[in-house]
């Protein structure tokens, strides 16, 4: 299964960003080949309007099944991510993404709007 | 980090007075980012030294090269907007029509049309009196506030925080219910309601409160200009019971808020009554945000 | 006449100002006051009547059509304000961003983007005796003012006579919206409050309205508390300043329970008479 992080910087050991549509970077695990695929999603900066639906499509087009990040998704990612199935996990913004995978595995995170 | 986001719906509710007062009793620790750019005060009572200036760069803005264009008129023919004028054969567009949706450009057999980055208006980042730093910003006139100006604004109050070592990111949110206030509101550890105790201030606390409730963000209120209506607050009670927004404090309506903006000083150093009810706001505040 | 009420700061008592001002002008003549601040309207908590028109205000976005979409992308190519999303599957839109500039739709090879009306407001109007009260109310999530302020002040144009005073409730700050009102306006009032916050952001107000080359005058709320500051501003910048609304508890407490202040505040209807006479004289060319 693809288990994608919203973090602040390229690898695990990185501070999850709490922002869904503005975070620093997306990465992806596959849990049972333990391989990584980064996104830099720093360009984010430059868009106005419609951050949000922006990344969605980023997580889309890796592959993810389960999002962990820190706030629920706004209106327009959220309607993004119900049309695609991804299921959302929140809660996890003060962490680092290693302890966000953890947190999930023990079923600590909170599910994101029952999407 | 964690980040606290002050927003109120509607003006003049204290919220800037307030967060400024958080600013102070938090010092050090805080690194302060104003997002309310359209009318932004808090440099006011915070004496930033505007340390660093950046003009910052939003949207875009159709420029016809009169050199190229011959004349034909497509861009004329697709602008929804009015935004392009025709005067004996010459066109040209109006800044401030112009929605910058580029689609001019895309149609011009000429390629007479080029999209340019607007400045709408510089950014700042100062050491303010508190001994930490504050990341601001001014508009220009007839800019468009947005969530890239107000996400700018965050990600370099974020910055400062993580390489200063300071642990609070405070935010002064932007008003309204649009998009700037939803940029404020991304990524905030704790969303603090200010607002007044009015038929408009609940009107209006009701309509950004249906945004902070999208985000799954913990929220607490206090509630400004306590004692003018009985009826108005045990409705704006009720309201926050069922929502479990935590309340922070009640505080009476007090002219000690204008004395102390008129003197330059946050309320917390010029009223001692004040000041308790706003220190006891902060502890909660503190505790909320690292309890979460 | 289109009388603009504005401010650059919030809750300075733009709302107060404009509904007690066209109750008190209703009493000797048509007046329309028309509530623009369309992210958060609340005239229509001061002002009531029977209510003659509700109607649902539109924005054009386009609307996919699967069966004839060949995934191109091109539709997301081209939209500058991230509204359109083309997945492999499905294309996706935003309504709330869409600024409908048909861009999507026209340049769609295949025809499969059509333009359809999407609600992006409710406009609604009431009669009250000789008062005509308009409010448009954004939708939450909704992210552009403009076109609703537009098509309302459309209604407007299309219902009234301008020989009569329009007063319009301005939406707070100096961004687009209130551009889009004060642009059209024949004279502007700036309400602020004497205190260092009502000075810095009357300043920008200022600016803004001599940016366009309006007439404007000020209206001090709140006397008495503060400092001289906005006084001294409007001598030295030779601005008229109308009259001064006192500072008091009492008033606090009326526009907290949502009631119109002129009828049981002498002071307040005083200042509501000075800013009438003060429109009057502006609308016959005879300046105080």
């Amino acid at each position: 299964m693809n288990i994608a992080f919203t973090t602040q910087g390229p690898d695990l050991d990185s501070p999850m960003d709490p922002r869904l549509g503005r975070t620093r970077y997306l990465i992806l695990l596959d849990d049972e080949t333990g391989d990584i695929q980064t996104v830099d999603n720093t360009a984010i900066d430059d868009v106005s309007h419609g951050a949000g639906p922006r990344t969605v499509q980023k997580l889309v087009e890796m592959g993810a099944a389960v999002l962990l990040t820190g706030n629920g998704p706004g209106g327009n990612a959220a309607e993004v991510l119900e049309q695609t199935g991804i299921e959302i996990y929140v809660g996890a913004g003060e962490m680092t993404a290693k302890e966000a995978l953890e947190a999930y595995k023990n079923g600590a995170l909170k599910k994101h709007g029952g999407a | 980090m964690k980040e606290i986001v002050v927003i109120s719906g509607k003006g003049g509710t204290g919220k800037t007075s307030i967060t400024a007062s958080f600013a102070v009793l938090g010092g050090r620790d805080v690194v302060v980012a104003d997002c309310d750019v359209d009318a932004a005060d808090m440099h006011l009572l915070l004496e930033p030294d505007f340390g660093r200036s950046e003009a910052f760069f939003s949207g875009e803005l159709a420029v016809i090269d009169q050199d190229l264009c011959s004349g034909c008129g497509q861009c004329f023919d697709v602008c929804r907007y009015g935004a392009v004028n025709e005067t004996e054969g010459t066109y040209t567009v109006t800044e401030l029509d112009c929605e910058g949706c580029g689609y001019c450009a895309r149609v011009c057999p000429d390629q007479a049309i080029t999209n340019v980055s607007r400045n709408v208006g510089d950014w700042y980042l100062s050491k303010i009196r508190t001994g930490s730093s504050m990341v601001h910003a001014r508009l220009g006139i007839g800019a468009e506030n947005s969530g890239k100006l107000v996400a700018k604004v965050k990600t370099e109050a974020r910055k400062v925080a993580g390489y200063s070592g300071r642990s609070l990111v405070l935010v002064d949110g932007s008003p309204g219910v649009g998009c700037p206030v939803v940029s404020s509101l991304s990524g905030a550890s704790l969303a603090v309601l200010v607002t007044e105790q009015t038929v408009s201030g609940i009107h209006d606390l009701k309509r950004v409160y249906e945004l902070v409730r999208k985000f799954d963000i913990p929220a607490a209120c206090i509630i400004n200009k306590a004692d003018l209506n009985a009826e108005v607050l045990t409705d704006l009670r009720d309201f926050m019971a069922r929502e479990t927004i935590a309340p922070l404090a009640e505080i009476p309506y007090d002219e000690a808020f204008t004395a102390a903006i008129t003197n330059g000083k946050t309320i917390v150093e010029w009223d001692p009554a004040m000041a308790e009810l706003l220190e006891s706001s902060w502890l909660e505040i503190r505790r909320l945000v690292d309890s979460d | 006449m289109k009388i603009a009420i504005a401010s650059g700061k919030g809750g300075t008592g733009k709302t107060t100002l404009a509904t007690n001002l066209a109750a008190y002008m209703a009493e000797s003549g048509s007046v329309v006051l028309a509530d623009l601040d369309v992210e958060e309207p609340n005239s229509g908590l001061f002002v009531r009547g029977d209510l003659l028109v509700g109607e649902t205000k539109y924005k054009m976005i386009p609307e996919w059509r699967g069966d004839t979409c060949e995934h191109c992308g091109n539709c997301q190519t081209v939209c500058n304000f991230n509204a359109v999303l083309s997945m492999a599957d499905k294309v996706m839109i935003f309504p709330e961003l869409c600024h409908g500039c048909y861009a999507c739709s026209e340049l769609c090879p295949t025809e499969s983007l059509p333009m359809k009306r999407h609600p992006m407001g409710e406009l609604k109007h009431f009669r009250a005796g000789q008062l005509d009260f308009v409010e448009s109310r954004l939708v939450i999530g909704e992210e552009q003012a403009v076109p609703l302020i537009r098509q309302t002040l459309d209604y407007l144009s299309a219902g009234f006579s301008e020989d009569v005073p329009w007063i319009l409730d301005s939406p707070p700050g100096t961004s687009c919206p209130v551009m889009e009102v004060v642009k059209d306006a024949d004279l502007v009032i700036l309400v602020t409050e004497p205190t260092p916050f009502g000075l810095h952001d009357l300043k920008l107000a200022v600016e803004t309205v001599k940016h366009l080359d309006k007439s404007y005058a000020v209206v001090l709320n709140r006397f008495g508390i503060g400092d001289d500051g906005v006084l001294r501003y409007c001598e030295d910048e030779s601005i008229d300043l109308v009259t001064r609304i006192p500072n008091s508890r009492a008033i606090a407490e009326l526009y907290a329970s949502g009631q119109l202040l002129y009828p049981v505040v002498p002071a307040v209807a005083r200042a509501v008479a000075d800013v009438a006479d003060f429109i009057g004289n502006h609308l016959t060319g005879r300046r105080p």
